[in-house]
């Protein structure tokens, strides 16, 4: 019988050194999977693989020891505890997220929420390479947003608000970018410095701050044969349907531009980064 | 200091984190509702954090004090038993 392995990878199947042995790659969504799913995964490998399952370093997981014999049989008991096959090959991958605000008190954005939106809205799309989304909620960047094709990263945005401080100075030493003063009385907030961390706000004793929680998105990373650390083109998007814009426009770039088997850096690197720029810069002005 | 009647003192500046931010917590367990705490402690990461932990536990922040040293003292109230 021959094999489409292409048509495996696409389905998840990872084509294992054991000769009809495949690892088989789930979907995961923003690092999360519910405890019957978690059941489920653990009824398969135990029924199906050799009773294990490896973590990937791209928070999914995989089933190894498959035999190919039994995808059928092994995507239907999935299915059955709501575990879908995640993607390998050339399109977008798992949207990798930290736990955000809605756990984490350093959380700045709603990091799953918007990790099962981008998912709805490009997961397995077919491009040209691999395209990798990764979010994390804050500057602390635990899901290190550079390293991904592109990278999002919450920030806030802070303005003093007079009437209710204390003039207490915990945000002068609270801020790590040394962007803030307080003198006679008053703050002020140097913009040049300020990296949106939001510290100011969380640690103010009043929350003498008017905020607006928003993204920060870096371009073209890659963390594997090659490194590059993605670089942001825009400082701050306030809005999520424009940020939304900004990733589809990122999308069809890759998509209209790469060559195949080519990474969206070097996609950039050949075609000239400042192209890219432009249009970025255009989503951003009139949306 | 004059601006606030201090009900005890606490010095953080011999621990390290996470040891600070726990040392300064057994401190506001002694005090009643209400009561001041003066917490010492040294420049960097604790001043940095230990203020904002005692924020996310409830107690009332009032000021924070350069002691020109390397030092700050923290002042808090105490809220909630």
């Amino acid at each position: 019988m021959a094999v489409d392995y292409a048509t495996l990878k696409k389905g998840g199947f990872m084509r294992q050194k054991q000769k009809n042995h495949f690892s088989l790659r789930l979907r995961v969504v923003g690092g999360n999977l519910s405890a019957t799913q978690l059941a489920t995964i653990a009824e398969v490998a135990e029924k199906f693989g050799q009773g294990h399952v490896h973590l990937t370093s791209r928070q999914s997981v995989e089933i190894p020891f498959i035999k190919l014999e039994q995808i059928e049989e092994v995507k239907k008991a999935l299915g059955e505890g709501g575990v879908e096959p995640g993607v390998c090959g050339p399109r977008v991958r798992t949207v990798t997220a930290c736990q955000g605000e809605a756990i984490c008190p350093s959380g700045c954005i709603d990091t799953y929420a918007l990790a099962k939106e981008l998912d709805e809205r490009y997961f397995a799309r077919e491009l040209p390479h691999k395209f990798k989304f990764g979010i994390t909620g804050c500057q602390n960047n635990c899901l290190k947003a550079e390293e991904n094709d592109l990278g999002i990263k919450g920030g806030i945005k802070v303005q003093w608000r007079e009437n209710d401080c204390i003039q207490c100075g915990v945000c002068v030493k609270a801020c790590r970018s040394n962007a803030i003063t307080l003198e006679n009385g008053k703050i002020s907030v140097e913009d040049s410095k300020c990296n949106f961390c939001g510290r100011c706000y969380k640690a103010c004793p009043t929350e003498a701050w008017d905020t607006v929680h928003g993204y920060i998105v870096s371009f073209g990373g890659l963390f594997g044969n090659s490194i590059s650390k993605g670089e942001a083109i825009i400082p701050f998007i306030a809005d999520k349907e424009l940020l939304l814009k900004v990733c589809d426009a990122t999308i069809q770039f890759f998509a209209d531009h790469a060559k195949a088997g080519e990474r969206f850096k070097f996609t950039l690197d050949r075609v000239g980064r400042e192209k890219f720029e432009k249009v970025i810069q255009e989503v951003y002005q009139n949306g | 200091m004059a601006d606030f009647k201090i009900d005890d003192t606490v010095d953080i500046t011999d621990v390290v984190c996470p040891v600070t931010f726990v040392k300064a917590k057994v401190a506001l367990e002694e005090l009643d509702d209400g009561q001041i705490l003066s917490i010492k402690m040294n420049d960097g990461e604790p001043v940095q954090n230990v203020p904002r932990s005692i924020k996310e536990e409830g107690h009332k922040i009032l000021k924070l004090m350069d002691n020109e040293d390397g030092t700050y003292n923290l002042i808090v109230q105490k809220v909630g038993d």
